[in-house]
């Protein structure tokens, strides 16, 4: 009786999922669209903090820190960062302090109690580019330009693919049908998921003169600025593959005599002497 | 416990004495987990991930019970107070992704253990009890891992847990207030969070209550065995200390050296990368995805693309998702083939291989895209499920003829044949 109903009950969900495997066949169809056509998956592109023996290259991450503050900050903010962090990419106490300054972030003026803005403290968080949201839509064609803290996190590949999208920008090919073409206000790009993008090419060659005499190559600062949103994006990674080695040492270690002990005790239930 | 051969505690020193005559916790260790407890000699490393999985649990529970002394159960803050975690707690970092990680290990380790109890027939009596006890603990932390994932509260937090919640919806007549009730508010929100939050730190202590109960259960018939074969005789048996103490020990070593490798070197491999968006009502993600753990069922409930009838598609898709897990519970009546293991059914075996290849087709394609060639084939793969579990195996347990059994497990073990199959690490 069990077995009957169990049956009938094992036909009904059956008959059901043939009949949409039914329709499903008849109606069969590979998506296919335009984006996936055109679309790059981001470029092979390698970090001093990849891999498990990763660290970051403080000299790199200062230079990426540069073209965040004279290039991305104009429209990006870096909210889960605040100064007293950078002292991680080899800032002293005294250049921490001397860069918080040199950023205005939102205050209260000690004696109306208004807003106001003031200089950085080491404690303060990076200031925001733009009041709120909507203020940051207006003055970039409806488009808000992300936070920046989390981006290597945030996408697939986040490093490459931040360091594939500012280096990607070009002309549109010629068989991109029309629809798919930028439209105003929109940059082609095919790093993009969509393949336009609201972001105008950033970097300029020359843009920003690195103090280590680095060359200034859109090529060498997308590289930077990529290292240094993998720091922002989890500035405990160093720490995380450094804690790693011996943590799987002890680890080994413990199972090897685990293994061993298990060995001993079991050598009188092997075979033919049980 | 209950078998004639379960040693009797005998109390050696007087404080143990008084203590077994007031309170005898001595006694249920020695019987529980010490050498009062004899276990099937032949048990192989199958048999070692349930351990692992009580040890998952512990993980869970104290790296659980950290993160939230520092995270914040608000819509308005949930996120940052994730992330403040990750960057200004001191070792917030390996908490976090040991929470995050031990989870994923948590499900794997059950789901080895579960595929186990299927090959082996670990179901059948006289351990129903064990198993339906089982597949409870299965759902509550089906229920406790998605709760935990909307926590962050990122984009796939949020969407997910649109998205499952949405499932109550398809519910005929009440479905819409019933979601409406879950979620506090037409869409996921601070109410909703705030009682995740809640049931999420409530929900671990109902697993242990109830690991309690499957654990006591087991100890009444004891362990299953490869065989299949119950034990006849002390001599079929090894005490659980110090065998498979120091047995579950070694693995355990092994396990938490694979769970390191993922939390120190790739934590994120498991995760999806939107989670790292802050959640965001107004931006629908490409794909939705729910947490690897849950794709074959997320698979299952997207096969169903037509309406059945009467019946709409995605009210099918609902049913079947939760009776996909739901058949579980009637395995022990499905399957009346008095041989267990599957070593011994040439047949249910050859069925059981098809199933694994059906549900490792049902992990890849719920994480796939909701298009073709991926639904047709999930249409393939569920049906498959469902006919494997409520069609092929009572067929099969009333037509099979098994292989012979060995006489014991002893035999099975020592046998006097030379190449007599050896049970891994006995």
């Amino acid at each position: 009786m069990a077995r009957i109903l169990s049956i009938l009950v094992g036909l009904f969900f059956v008959v059901a999922l043939a009949w949409s495997l039914l329709v499903g066949l008849l109606n069969f169809e590979l998506p296919h669209s335009v984006e996936q056509e055109f679309y790059e998956h981001p470029k092979e592109v390698h970090f001093a903090s990849d891999g498990a023996f990763g660290k970051f290259d403080r000299q790199q991450l200062q230079r990426g820190f540069q073209v965040y503050k004279e290039v991305c900050s104009a429209c990006h903010s870096l909210r889960l960062v605040a100064f007293r962090d950078l002292a991680a990419l080899g800032y002293n106490e005294a250049e921490v302090k001397a860069i918080a300054a040199g950023f205005q972030v939102p205050g209260i003026d000690p004696n109306t109690g208004e807003a106001t803005t003031r200089p950085g403290l080491a404690t303060d968080y990076f200031p925001k580019p733009y009041a709120n949201d909507v203020a940051a839509g207006a003055a970039n064609n409806n488009a808000i330009p992300p936070d920046l803290s989390l981006m290597a996190k945030a996408r697939h590949d986040g490093a490459a693919y931040v360091y594939s999208l500012l280096t990607g920008y070009q002309n549109p090919p010629a068989d991109l049908p029309e629809a798919y073409r930028p439209g105003t206000g929109l940059h082609y790009n095919p790093y993009f998921p969509n393949l336009n993008l609201a972001m105008a090419p950033p970097l300029v060659e020359g843009q920003v003169e690195f103090g280590d005499g680095s060359p200034s190559t859109v090529e060498q600062m997308s590289k930077d600025i990529s290292a240094f949103l993998v720091w922002t994006a989890e500035p405990t990674l160093e720490k995380r593959k450094q804690t790693g080695w011996p943590v799987l040492g002890f680890l080994l270690f413990a199972t090897i005599l685990g293994f061993l002990s298990f060995r001993n005790i079991w050598a009188d239930k092997k075979k033919n002497k049980g | 416990m209950s078998f004639p051969w379960a040693k009797e505690y005998t109390p050696q020193v007087p404080f143990m004495k008084w203590m077994d005559a007031r309170l005898p916790l001595p006694r249920l260790v020695y019987n529980a987990v010490g050498a009062g407890y004899p276990v099937p000699r032949n048990l192989n490393y199958f048999w070692n991930f349930g351990f692992m999985a009580l040890a998952c649990l512990m993980i869970q529970i104290i790296t659980g019970v950290i993160l939230a002394m520092h995270y914040a159960s608000n819509a308005g803050v949930a996120f940052d107070s994730v992330e403040h975690i990750m960057r200004d707690v001191n070792w917030g970092w390996l908490m976090r992704y040991a929470h995050a990680n031990g989870a994923s290990a948590f499900f794997v380790v059950v789901y080895i253990h579960i595929f186990r109890g299927f090959y082996y027939g670990s179901y059948k009596a006289p351990r129903e009890m064990v198993w339906l006890l089982g597949v409870v603990i299965f759902l509550l932390m089906m229920a406790t891992g998605f709760l935990g994932y909307v926590l962050p509260w990122g984009q796939m937090s949020f969407w997910g847990a649109k998205v499952i919640t949405g499932l109550f919806g398809a519910i005929p007549l009440v479905g819409e207030p019933l979601q409406i009730w879950l979620l506090g508010g037409f869409s996921p929100d601070n109410a909703a969070l705030n009682r995740f939050f809640s049931l999420h730190y409530l929900l671990p202590f109902v697993i242990i209550g109830v690991v309690v109960l499957h654990i006591w259960a087991l100890h009444i018939p004891g362990s299953s065995n490869p065989t299949g074969v119950e034990v006849k005789s002390e001599s079929d048996t090894v005490p659980f200390f110090p065998y498979f103490i120091a047995k579950d020990g070694w693995t355990l070593g092994a396990f938490l050296l694979i769970l390191s490798v993922m939390i120190f070197f790739a934590p994120n491999m498991l995760g999806h990368p939107d989670n790292y968006i802050e959640a965001n009502p107004m931006s629908t993600p490409a794909h939705i995805v729910p947490e690897w753990y849950f794709w074959p069922f997320y698979a299952i409930l997207r096969a169903f693309t037509v309406d059945f009838f009467f019946i709409p598609a995605k009210l099918m898709g609902v049913v079947a998702m939760f009776g996909s897990i739901l058949i579980w519970f009637f395995l022990p009546w499905l399957d009346k083939s008095p041989v267990r293991s599957a070593s011994y059914r040439p047949l249910h075996r050859k069925f059981f291989y098809v199933l694994l290849v059906a549900m490792a087709l049902l992990f890849y394609l719920g994480g796939a895209p909701a298009e073709e060639p991926y639904v047709v084939m999930s249409q393939i793969a569920s049906l498959y499920y469902f006919a494997h579990f409520l069609i092929i195996l009572p067929i099969v347990s009333a037509i099979e003829r098994p292989d012979p059994l060995p006489f014991s497990i002893t035999e099975a073990v020592l046998g006097k044949d030379e190449n007599a199959k050896l049970g891994t690490g006995a």
